[in-house]
This record gives C-alpha cells, structure tokens and sequence, in this order.
C-alpha cells in the first residue's frame, strides 16, 4: 500500500490539471514505513519530453534525478516512486510505462478527464519485468 | 583494478541491499559486465536483450555522463566511482 499526505495528492492532482492536455510528472519524497510507502510531498519536475510528444510522454532526466536525490537528502526523505498524469485516458500503467519502469518504485498514475482530475491508482513492476501490479493507494 | 559502483535504492534488492559494491574493471562497460555477473537479476535491469544498456540507465564517472564520454568504452582508475543514474519516462499508449 502507498499512502500519499492529502498535500501530495492535492499537488499531483493540481499538476495534473494545470498541465493538461499535456502529461505531468514528477518524485515522490517519503520513507518506507515496514512494507507501506508513505509519501509526504512531491517534487515537481518540468516534463523534459519533446514538446509535441508531451500530450502522451513524459520524461525525467538522469540530471532532474541527481536534483531530486540531492533536495531528498538535504530534507532527510527518500525517492519512493514517481506520478506523471494520462490526459483524457485512464490511469492505467501502458506498455511504455512497463518498457521504462525500474523495479520497486512506486509509479503513480492520475487521470486528467477534460481538464479535471479524475481518479489515480499506482502501480510496482514485477521484478522480471513481466507487468505491473496495482497497489492500493490511501490519501490521509 | 577495484572501483565503486553506487547502486540505485529500486536495485538494491539485487545487490544484498548493499549502497555500492567494487569490481575489478578498468573500463565502464567491464564494471557494468562484473557488477552483472556478481548479481545477475540485475542484467535484465540494465541491459535489453540485444546486450545493449537499456536507454533509461544512464551511467555517470564521478559527475559525468559516459553518453559524453567515451560511453562503456571510457576508461576508468581506481579513485573513480561509477554511479547508476535512472531517467524515468513513460506515458500512455
């Protein structure tokens, strides 16, 4: 299970919107409680896919991560997974997603309907890469 | 010689939860080889099935990215410390 602070998901969902028709994305900062992921804040990140592209991509850089690593140590959190948005699609992890997962994180997903939120669901890849598994997501 | 390699928290679980491990290489590509054949259920995490590191491990030489180097090619000595980088991507179908 993956607990999101109400501000995280309030700032996921927000993104999400703001960024529509475009694909948001952006870290997840937390720590690991036993087996729940419990995430405090996000840490926005700009989507660095081409722009054209970006209405069904996004992308993190290895240099927007190095960032996001550094902001996670100096607030003593770790990176618990990512979100990105599915404009006017549903929050459902795609092939692509399976294609560029790392194993363990916690991929969130939020769907944008016609500039609104509309649901989200995260998702962990198996470790042989096979599929990604849903994990239930609490907002408290 | 032994360099360090610094091991991303989602790999972790492969490498006995170790931060980084050493290998005997004097170049990338054979750092990255040794660190998979120490801990081979990272090879499908790093590398396609073409043998190719897959395009969303990025590897870096203390600051710098290999891509801007000489790639798996680049050469590395005994002080340097190799670290895995993950870019994340994705997005609906």
């Amino acid at each position: 299970m993956i607990k999101l602070s109400q501000a995280a998901f309030d700032a996921i969902r927000k993104h999400g919107e703001q960024a529509f028709p475009h694909e948001c994305c952006g870290v997840l900062f937390g720590k690991m409680n036993g087996e729940q992921r419990v995430v405090g804040e996000v840490f926005m990140i700009e989507n660095q896919f081409e722009e054209v592209e970006r209405y069904h991509r996004f992308l993190i850089t290895p240099d927007n991560y190095r960032e996001a690593e550094k902001v996670a140590r100096v607030k003593k959190v770790d990176i618990i997974g990512f979100y990105h948005s599915h404009p006017d699609s549903p929050s459902v992890a795609s092939k692509y997603d399976l294609d560029h997962a790392f194993p363990w994180f916690s991929y969130v997903i939020v769907s944008i309907m016609k500039n609104k939120y509309h649901d989200i669901h995260s998702w962990v890849m198996e470790n042989d890469r096979s599929k990604f598994n849903e994990e239930n997501v609490a907002i408290e | 010689m032994s360099v360090q390699i610094l091991i991303p928290t989602p790999l972790r679980q492969f490498t006995n939860n170790l931060e980084s491990v050493a290998v005997e290489a004097s170049s990338v590509g054979e750092a990255m080889r040794s660190l998979c054949v120490k801990y081979a259920p990272l090879q499908k995490h790093l590398y396609s099935d073409d043998g190719k590191l897959r395009n969303f491990v990025n590897v870096y030489v203390n600051d710098e990215d290999i891509r801007y180097l000489q790639k798996e090619s680049t050469p590395i000595s005994e002080k340097d410390i190799l670290s895995i980088i993950p870019s994340i991507a994705g997005g609906d179908v």
